[in-house]
């Protein structure tokens, strides 16, 4: 927050609730462009409802209720013009287990584009093959395209779906826990990746592995109980929190 | 359990207090209720598993003899009549002299009432299915589903009944028609005996598809209607696909219905609204007023033979889709 550059989501005075329990309680946070922002706290403490907020997933659980505001760039996310299917499709988002199509690989990645209207051939040849080099994981399917994307080890599996958000060209990433289903080695991969990914991504991702968000993002924000307790430069969190809760959590005190 | 002596302690059985008390008069010499191992028990399981392995046999050894009477009583027909002129002769009349055994027309009826059937109740079944499975409310499916299967349990001759003394009139009155008894009227009233099995078994398929795909699919900007044609239909292909032959294949054996509402003249139809003799009511209006041993009575089972074919065929069907695309379904995590 240290002369705060553009951000492209600010979210002000947001509540949510599953039906009757309140699950998120007044947050406020601005999203840094271009960035890491890692997303913190204990199980059950709001980060992933938070994160499937930002890109109007949670809509599709019913009984749910929001209030306040979700501004992406100028547009607030939940007013009442807005159609949810386009809001992911500039907002994507990867999910805590890999979750591939069972089509090929190409499919997989071309799928989204489809949607969009893209049909010509070469330009999806051309927009596939950009989104898996993205992914670092052209090089390993290049020659088995069209073979069944679960074929893929689970690291590749996510890797692709890393490739099938991209393909979207989206200008913000989610990710929510993308490695808790995968071993150490493929974990470093995707860790990689997210920083590679900043360059041209907005990422936002919810881990619940502190080193890892101590390796991958600039911006650290720490929930608890549904609130935001803390957020700021991610050295700063890990280092010299200002408040006592996120001291205790991030000393393994609680969590 | 501090008070233990040195032969209790040896003897593995008490774990409790009480076992302990009851177990102290014979430690050391024989430790009670210990069956040697293996013996008794293996005695017994051999008997448990010729039980069972009789139980399954059973009905596969009534089928096979079956199978084997049908075809037996069915052959005897070809000692008389060549197999060309009874698949694709035209004309059926068995109690003509001479007869004429041609069941061309009756394999038509029963193709036709089949694929009328289910032109109409494939889609009602597979829409019925997405309605349960994505858009009905729990509360909503919680009624409906057990309301479709219940659908099932009518008796075939109480829709027969219904196709008889409701629809066929209506329709002759309506279309102003010869006969209300007709190709449609048939179709409709197996249509409603294979919906059931259709949506029952497609919705446990979509059911089956994971929800991640789903999500994934709404991630990436897809509305509900390009997941549910592109993600989740493919997805549950084998199950739909399984349930659409075996709905098929229900209404092709069919007897009662067809007997009661197909009209019975057993002539190539040209039109909807034109009667049919479909195999099973062919048999099953016949059989009992053919002198045993006669010609028309190893026509009847020669037409058996051809449905009991038929009906195999589309089950091996079934099976082979669900074989073929469930590699895809069930592999996704």
């Amino acid at each position: 927050m240290v002369d705060a550059p553009e951000p492209i989501i600010s979210v002000e005075d947001l509540n949510f609730y599953y039906s009757e329990s309140q699950a998120l309680t007044n947050i406020n946070l601005k999203i840094v462009r271009s960035q890491v922002t890692a997303l913190i706290g204990p199980s059950g403490c709001g980060k992933s409802t938070f994160l499937r907020l930002l890109n109007r997933m949670n809509d599709l659980i019913p009984g749910t209720r929001v209030e306040g505001r979700v501004i992406f760039e100028g547009v607030n996310l939940y007013g009442p013009e807005v159609d949810p299917v386009q809001v992911r499709r500039r907002i994507g988002m990867v999910f805590q287990k890999p979750n591939p199509f069972p089509k090929s690989i190409y499919n997989n990645v071309a799928y989204g584009p489809r949607l969009h209207g893209l049909r010509d051939r070469a330009k999806l040849d051309e927009l596939v093959e950009r989104s898996l080099k993205a992914a670092a994981i052209w090089e390993e399917v290049k020659d088995i395209l069209h073979q069944s994307a679960l074929g893929l080890s689970g690291g590749q599996q996510q890797r692709l779906c890393i490739a099938r958000a991209v393909a979207m060209e989206p200008e913000v990433l989610l990710m929510d826990e993308p490695t808790s289903a995968l071993d150490p080695i493929a974990t470093a991969r995707i860790e990689e990746l997210v920083k590679e990914l900043k360059r041209n991504y907005t990422v936002i991702i919810v881990t619940h592995n502190m080193q890892q968000a101590a390796r991958v993002s600039d911006e650290t924000a720490f929930f608890y109980m549904g609130r935001l307790v803390e957020m700021g430069p991610t050295e700063e969190i890990f280092t010299r929190p200002r408040k006592e809760q996120t001291e205790h959590y991030i000393t393994g005190r609680f969590g | 359990m501090s008070n233990i002596s040195p032969a209790q302690s040896v003897a593995t059985q008490p774990l409790a207090g009480p076992a302990a008390g009851a177990a102290k008069g014979v430690a050391a010499s024989s430790p009670p209720a210990r069956t040697p191992i293996g013996a008794r028990n293996r005695d017994r399981e051999t008997w448990i598993r010729i039980v069972f392995t009789a139980a399954g046999l059973f009905s596969v050894v009534v089928m096979a003899l079956i199978v084997l009477f049908l075809f037996r009583e069915g052959v005897y027909l070809f000692k008389t009549v060549s197999l060309t002129d009874f698949i694709f002769g035209t004309a059926w009349y068995p109690t003509y002299d001479p007869p004429d055994f041609g069941i061309g027309p009756l394999i038509v009826g029963s193709m036709s009432v089949t694929l009328v059937s289910s032109l109409i109740a494939v889609p009602l079944g597979v829409g019925a299915a997405l309605y349960l499975a994505e858009v009905a409310s729990p509360r909503v499916r919680e009624w409906v589903k057990p309301g479709v299967e219940l659908l099932a349990s009518l008796p075939s001759v109480v829709l027969g009944f219904v196709g008889m003394v409701v629809i066929a009139p209506l329709m002759q009155e309506m279309l102003d028609i010869p006969t209300g008894l007709n190709i449609l009227n048939a179709s409709l009233m197996l249509a409603l005996m294979a919906i059931p099995t259709i949506t029952s078994i497609s919705e446990d398929a979509l059911y089956a598809v994971p929800r991640d795909l789903m999500e994934a699919s709404l991630a990436l900007g897809a509305t509900r209607w390009e997941t549910l044609t592109r993600v989740l239909l493919p997805g549950a292909l084998s199950g739909v696909g399984t349930a659409v032959i075996l709905g098929m294949s229900r209404a092709m054996g069919e007897t009662m219905v067809v007997l009661m509402v197909a009209g019975g003249a057993a002539q190539i139809p040209t039109s909807l609204f034109d009667s049919v003799r479909p195999m099973p009511a062919t048999i099953a209006a016949e059989m009992g007023e053919t002198p045993f041993g006669s010609e028309h009575y190893y026509a009847l089972f020669a037409i058996g033979i051809v449905l009991f074919l038929l009906t195999l065929g589309f089950n091996l069907v079934a099976a082979w889709i669900s074989g073929r695309f469930q590699q895809k379904g069930a592999a996704t995590l």
